[in-house]
């Protein structure tokens, strides 16, 4: 759990965060969402004091993070930036190993961290171990950049807009391996972004900031149903509403289980937009619906998705 | 780096067809055969005061000599007009190797035949067409080798064997009939404690350098608002012509020995190696600051600033992250300076410092120009040496694995 209580940084007698509370329970997925300059990158820095705040204290898991030395509580979180700032001398297996090796751990101990951290992100590790971050693609060093994140196994990751720089298609594709690795570990993950897609599509809980201030946390429903103020009703966008709401619903919401139909099958964990799509693509009024291991659970009609 | 850069120039013809496919080799050919042509081989000069008359290369090397080089060099321009398959380059390489050693070779050999008839205190010096083809032959040398990316092995295997075949050309006496090697003879003791001295010189600038100028980069890449100030001062020094600056240095140097007769005691004077070192150093420190600054400025943010939210602490940052990375940087500016000591400290002789500078102004003295280059040539190779030796050195960082 991460406890922000009344954070404020000025620079230069100006706040870029002011008076600041929020807490995010463990297992989160906390996307702190708004235009740039207003305070969310500033925010996720001062939990691993990359900058330090003026005033107010953060707790994680109940401990004031000023009691750690620096680089004691750094190396307890996870960190991934938009440019990955991988060490571009190192190999990707030296990268992945940065803060095992700097806690001591031993080497074959880290050696199976690497192997299963690269499978994590269906990256083959022989192929990959050796290869150095300029000889692969924008989404791998992306990839490699959180793997090397999750090395030490932190129970906390933060992310600095890590998927800003890679084009739309692998950032669809590094979103879905977040979400996956998300439920698969549990993490408690703080993410920046000025994307509201990205932010609904990842988060189990947004907070939108401006002028270094929280106008508003909700989960991507709330916020899109009951938006706190015109600022946050402009910011998620009047123009379509509709779609943003079947983007945060899921279809195992609305599924008729025991019912069959024909047709190439949803699986529960899409959305409702994926839904909408897919009848769309396919000219068809409903189709199946599978549960994660392709078993066929039930179907989903066009009627189902705005009820 | 895109990997187009690192493509040759594209022929001027078809790369199939017959074309010049390697201008730099067909200049260098016709640049040697021109010299040939218009200058003198070598000179003869009744003694070692006056200038010579200057020999042809088919007059004074011989039929045998001239027929081989002309071959030699034919052969090289095929090869210039030939697509550019890794065999052509080996053979321009090899070709390249013998046009230079032929070349010496048969300098040695005109001067021994053209001394036989000569009075006893006739010299025999090597002409332009000599320095000419000579250099020429180097460089289609080293070209060839850097158009078939000879590694790090290769490169210097290649140097080493070409070096190693002049070397043997010397020990075996097929020189000694030359003037320069006649001002050696005479000067063999002297010639041996000049070289010491003047590596001695370099080595004992640029130490000095480095350990003042590698912290005052770092001082001045943390702290940016100190570069203005900096730059300013070692800029100014820069521009001092380096003869001012040893003239200079003797006043103060001379006061400070006369008052304080334990400094004069260990040999710090207004003349001699301390002004010397003094001046070489000034000089050494805006390449090796500029480089420091410029190599730790190089190192992505993004990375430095990932390595702080990953706990590595600021020495941990130093040392494994900014180091490495700038470190080919940082070597090149050891080159820059090695080669910038080593040509300075030549004119470091005018205060007395000694080193191979001697040879030549006292050759300029007596305006015997063997003598002066008794002096320049060694200078010159100790330079290409020094190069050599750290370009391979940086060719060896892990840094240079990046792109």
């Amino acid at each position: 759990m991460i406890e922000l209580d009344r954070v404020t940084k000025r620079y230069d007698g100006r706040s870029v965060v002011d008076d600041l509370s929020l807490t995010i329970r463990s297992g989160e997925l906390c996307v702190l969402l708004g235009s740039s300059g207003c305070g969310k990158s500033t925010t996720l820095r001062m939990i691993n004091r990359l900058v330090t705040a003026d005033a107010g204290t953060i707790r994680v898991d109940g401990k004031d993070i000023i009691a750690f030395a620096p680089e004691v509580l750094r190396r307890r979180i996870g960190y991934a930036i938009q440019s990955t700032g991988l060490f571009p001398h190192w190999t990707v297996a030296d990268n992945i190993a940065t803060v095992p090796r700097l806690l001591d751990w031993p080497g074959p101990r880290i050696a199976a961290r690497v192997k299963e951290l690269l499978e994590l992100f269906r990256l083959d590790p022989a192929a990959y171990r050796g290869k150095y971050p300029h000889q692969l693609s924008g989404g791998e060093q992306q990839r490699v950049g959180v793997a090397r994140a999750l090395a030490a196994d932190p129970e906390l990751l933060l992310m600095d807009e890590p998927f800003a720089a890679v084009d739309p298609i692998t950032r669809d594709a590094l979103q879905s391996e977040l979400l996956r690795i998300h439920r698969a570990t549990g993490k408690t993950i703080v993410f920046v972004t000025h994307d509201i897609e990205e932010a609904l599509r990842l988060a189990t809980l947004i907070a939108v900031m401006d002028q270094g201030h929280i106008v508003q946390s909700a989960t991507p429903l709330d916020l899109l149903e009951h938006p706190a103020s015109d600022f946050v009703r402009d910011f998620v966008g009047r123009q379509g509403l509709g779609l943003k709401l079947l983007s945060v619903r899921r279809v195992a919401e609305r599924v008729r289980r025991g019912e069959s139909a024909p047709g190439e099958s949803l699986p529960q964990e899409a959305s409702l937009r994926d839904a909408l799509s897919a009848m769309t693509a396919q000219r068809t009024d409903r189709l199946p619906v599978a549960d994660p291991a392709g078993r066929p659970i039930g179907i989903i009609t066009l009627a189902d998705l705005v009820r | 780096m895109s990997r187009q850069a690192r493509v040759p120039a594209p022929p001027l013809a078809t790369p199939r067809g017959i074309g010049i496919h390697d201008q730099v080799l067909f200049a260098l050919v016709l640049a040697a055969a021109v010299a040939t042509l218009i200058s003198g081989f070598v000179a003869l000069a009744p003694n070692r005061l006056v200038s010579g008359v200057p020999a042809s290369l088919w007059i004074s090397a011989g039929a045998a000599f001239t027929a081989a080089i002309i071959v030699t060099a034919l052969l090289l321009l095929a090869v210039s007009m030939s697509p550019q398959h890794p065999a052509a380059l080996a053979a321009a390489a090899l070709l390249a190797g013998a046009w230079l050693l032929l070349t010496v070779a048969a300098l040695g050999y005109a001067a021994r035949t053209l001394i036989v008839d000569a009075p006893p205190a006739a010299r025999v010096s090597a002409g332009p067409a000599f320095w000419v083809v000579a250099v020429c032959a180097a460089l289609a040398f080293v070209n060839a080798l850097q158009r078939l990316r000879a590694g790090l092995v290769l490169m210097t295997a290649a140097v080493a064997a070409l070096c190693g075949g002049i070397i043997l050309f010397a020990i075996t006496g097929a020189f000694d009939a030359l003037s320069i090697v006649r001002e050696y003879a005479a000067r063999r003791m002297l010639f041996g404690a000049a070289l010491v001295r003047h590596v001695a010189l370099v080595a004992g600038s640029v130490g000095p350098a480095l350990l003042v100028g590698f912290p005052l980069g770092i001082a001045a890449a943390r702290k940016p608002r100190l570069q203005g100030p900096l730059f300013a001062v070692l800029n100014l020094l820069q521009t001092v012509p380096s003869i001012a600056l040893f003239g200079l240095l003797i006043v103060p140097l001379s006061a400070l020995a006369a008052a304080l007769p334990r400094l004069a005691a260990i040999g710090v004077g207004g003349i001699g190696p301390a002004p010397a070192i003094i001046a070489l150093v000034l000089y050494a420190l805006l390449p090796i600051v500029r480089n420091t600054v410029t190599g730790l400025a190089g190192v992505a943010p993004a990375v430095i600033d990932a390595a702080r939210g990953m706990g590595l602490t600021r020495a941990q940052i130093f040392r494994r992250v900014e180091l490495p990375l700038s470190l080919p940087i940082l070597v090149a500016g050891l080159r820059i300076v090695t080669v910038q000591t080593i040509g300075l400290a030549v004119v470091a002789a005018l205060i007395g410092a000694g080193g191979l500078g001697t040879f030549v102004f006292e050759g300029l003295g007596q305006y015997a120009l063997d003598l002066v280059l008794l002096g320049a040539l060694p200078a010159i190779g100790l330079a290409l040496a020094a190069d050599f030796v750290l370009h391979m050195l940086s060719a060896l960082l892990p840094g240079a694995r990046r792109g």
